[in-house]
């Protein structure tokens, strides 16, 4: 069971980091408790979960759901290419990369 | 440039230990979660929808196609399959993936704990055990503009082709490779070689490393001799081809060892093959960004096989490839180093098409991995490739070698006529018959040219005569010159020694 009061302002600045949002020291302050009280009432559901219930990742009881191996249409190029900010040579174009991988 | 050290002065002190991880792509029709197709080659962005350019709304379908080929690569793999398994996100900020995430697996792949036997070019067997096979799917694929061509450094901008993203992938890592000392190199080009030749016996993948349908990630470490914690370990990205795999494994081992002889560190990072300079370079060190917070994946639902489904599965399986070329090497009455021969050069089903076109056995063996072998590494050109360009096919050489059985062409004549045909003159025959290659029939003209030569010879033919029949080998050389190579050489022998009264 988890504990209330257990994401520090650390792992906040951590996953902001990872997620690549850009947060000032007040909104740290502010999303830190914020986010422990969500993390706080979602803890609560352990308290109901017996250890025979196995957690769950999706809402339905359902499992193999596929479809077969048959090619439907695509999108065109230019379909595709319609949403982006910028393209060349019928591709996307992005910023610089920085590093690879 | 790194300082590298002798690799048999590297081996001397240390022990390496080797993890490797193959991306298979497979073969399916469509991709993994959506029904865009697969063609290689396609005009970019042609091959995308909502699902795979991760357009807000898109909700991803398993390929069942996909699932299926997981296990059966899973229990060729001599793994357990598991009973119940789910997607997980890879989330990460990289253009090669426009959802920001890659569906991937986490902790519970579809196949575990399991392993792969392997063949060394000496012919020692090695087990290399399994952790994982995983399901996921390809990225897109980038282009650097400006700067120097394609590189990624002093690049204004990157272009974005999404065709492979979403295909179809299995991630197969190995357990660590301990122990294998001075052979790891070779080792793990025989692993990436076996599984390869898996694929493409389970027809999952045509497993091509030069198109990127089947990639290696060399991750090596060294320890002190005779220590048992691990030492640290880089990764080694996308080595595309057989060969490399063992330069890039025994480079690495040559550069850490440089590194902690000179009481250094490894930095745990990735490093970047070279295939012209045989080197590696510092990729990304291991960082925050590693930190992919998986999560399963909420769009889609488990997948769990039935046990009816995995042994209806298990039953598709192909004979195993090390079995079935130890049947070929019984019903080819090849020796084992003829046999090992042949694998090494990668012509097993090149010369099974071969005598399934007609040839001999020993006159397809001879053929592809005697002279055209000799020509490609000449050349410098893998040796099934060498052929194709030169369209040179199993039937060519069928054709070839029943030129020489039918007692057309004699060995000279025949290699003659190979020549012709690698020059793009024609079929066998048709060189044959613009070069005017043609053993003579005439046992007359032969009889004649041996008497000739017997003549002109009169100190060897008596030792002939005395009993010393090698002593023909220097006769048999004669009348061939004499009958300008147009002979059978082993009919001008028995006349010979007739002759010679030795018959
Ligand atoms: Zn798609």
């Amino acid at each position: 069971m988890r504990p209330m009061s257990s994401l520090s302002r650390d792992e906040v600045a951590h996953v902001a980091g990872l997620a690549r949002i850009h947060l000032s020291d007040e909104e740290l302050d502010t999303f830190a408790g914020q986010l422990d009280s969500i993390v706080g009432f979602v803890a609560s559901v352990n308290e109901a979960a017996a250890d025979d219930i196995p957690p769950m990742s999706h809402p339905l009881p359902l499992t193999n759901v596929t479809r077969p191996d048959e090619v439907r249409p695509s999108l065109t190029a230019d379909e595709a290419l319609s949403g982006a900010p910028a393209s060349e040579q019928q591709r996307f174009l992005v910023p610089r990369i920085l590093s690879e991988d | 440039m790194d300082a590298v050290v002798d690799y048999d002065e590297a081996i001397a002190t240390y022990d390496p230990v080797m993890g490797l991880e193959v991306h298979v792509e497979l073969n399916t029709e469509t991709k993994m979660f959506c029904g865009c197709a697969t063609e290689f080659g396609a005009e970019p962005n042609t091959q995308t929808c909502p699902v795979c350019l991760g357009l807000p709304g898109a909700l991803p379908v398993v390929n069942a196609k996909g699932v299926e080929s997981a296990i059966r690569i899973g229990l060729a793999l001599n793994c357990e399959i598991a009973e119940w398994c789910r997607f997980a996100r890879k989330n990460y900020f990289y253009p090669d993936m426009p959802k920001n995430f890659q569906t991937s697996q986490y902790d519970e792949p579809i196949a575990f704990e399991g392993y792969l036997d392997v063949e060394l070019e000496d012919g020692t067997p090695w087990r290399v055990e399994i952790e994982r096979a995983h399901m996921e799917e390809d990225t897109g694929k980038s282009l650097h503009v400006g700067g120097a061509t394609g590189r990624i450094h002093g690049a204004d901008h990157s272009l974005l082709d999404y065709n492979r993203a979403g295909i179809p992938l299995i991630e197969i890592v190995t357990k660590p490779l301990v122990g294998a000392g001075e052979r790891a190199p070779e080792i793990a080009k025989a692993y990436v070689g076996a599984l390869r030749e898996l694929m493409r016996a389970l027809d999952v993948s045509d497993a091509r490393m030069e198109q990127g349908s089947m990639r290696c990630d060399a991750n090596v470490s060294l320890m002190p001799k005779g220590a048992e914690k691990f030492g640290t370990r880089t990764e080694t990205k996308n080595v595309n081809s057989l060969r490399s795999v063992e330069r890039a494994v025994r480079y690495e081992i040559t550069r850490h060892a440089a590194v902690l002889n000179e009481g250094g560190s490894i930095l745990q990072e990735t490093r970047h093959w070279h295939e012209d300079t045989g080197v590696t370079t510092s990729g990304r060190p291991k960082s925050d960004a590693d930190d992919y917070r998986y999560f399963p994946e909420p769009d889609l639902v488990p997948v769990a096989p039935s046990r009816e489904l995995v042994e209806q599965l298990r039953a598709t399986l192909p004979e195993p490839p090390a079995e079935r070329r130890k049947r070929l090497q019984g019903e080819w009455g090849f020796s084992d180093l003829e046999m090992r021969d042949v694998y090494n050069a990668g012509a097993v089903e090149t010369i099974e098409e071969t005598i399934a076109a007609g040839a001999s056995a020993a006159g397809a063996r001879k053929w592809w991995t005697g002279e055209i072998a000799r020509l490609a590494n000449k050349a410098g050109e893998p040796f099934v490739e060498f052929a194709a360009q030169r369209h040179v096919t199993p039937k060519t050489i069928a054709e070839l070698d029943g030129l020489v059985t039918s007692g057309r062409l004699n060995d000279s004549m025949a290699r003659q006529t190979l020549e012709g045909v690698l020059a793009g003159e024609g079929t066998p025959t048709e060189v044959a018959d613009a070069r005017g290659l043609e053993l003579v029939q005439d046992d007359g003209a032969l009889e004649a040219a041996v008497t000739k030569v017997i003549e002109a010879n009169p100190d060897v033919a008596q030792k002939v005569r005395d009993g010393k029949v090698q002593a023909a080998g220097a006769l048999i050389g004669q009348v061939m010159k004499e009958m300008k190579g147009q002979a059978d050489a082993a009919k001008a022998r028995s006349i010979i020694l007739e002759q010679l009264g030795q018959a």
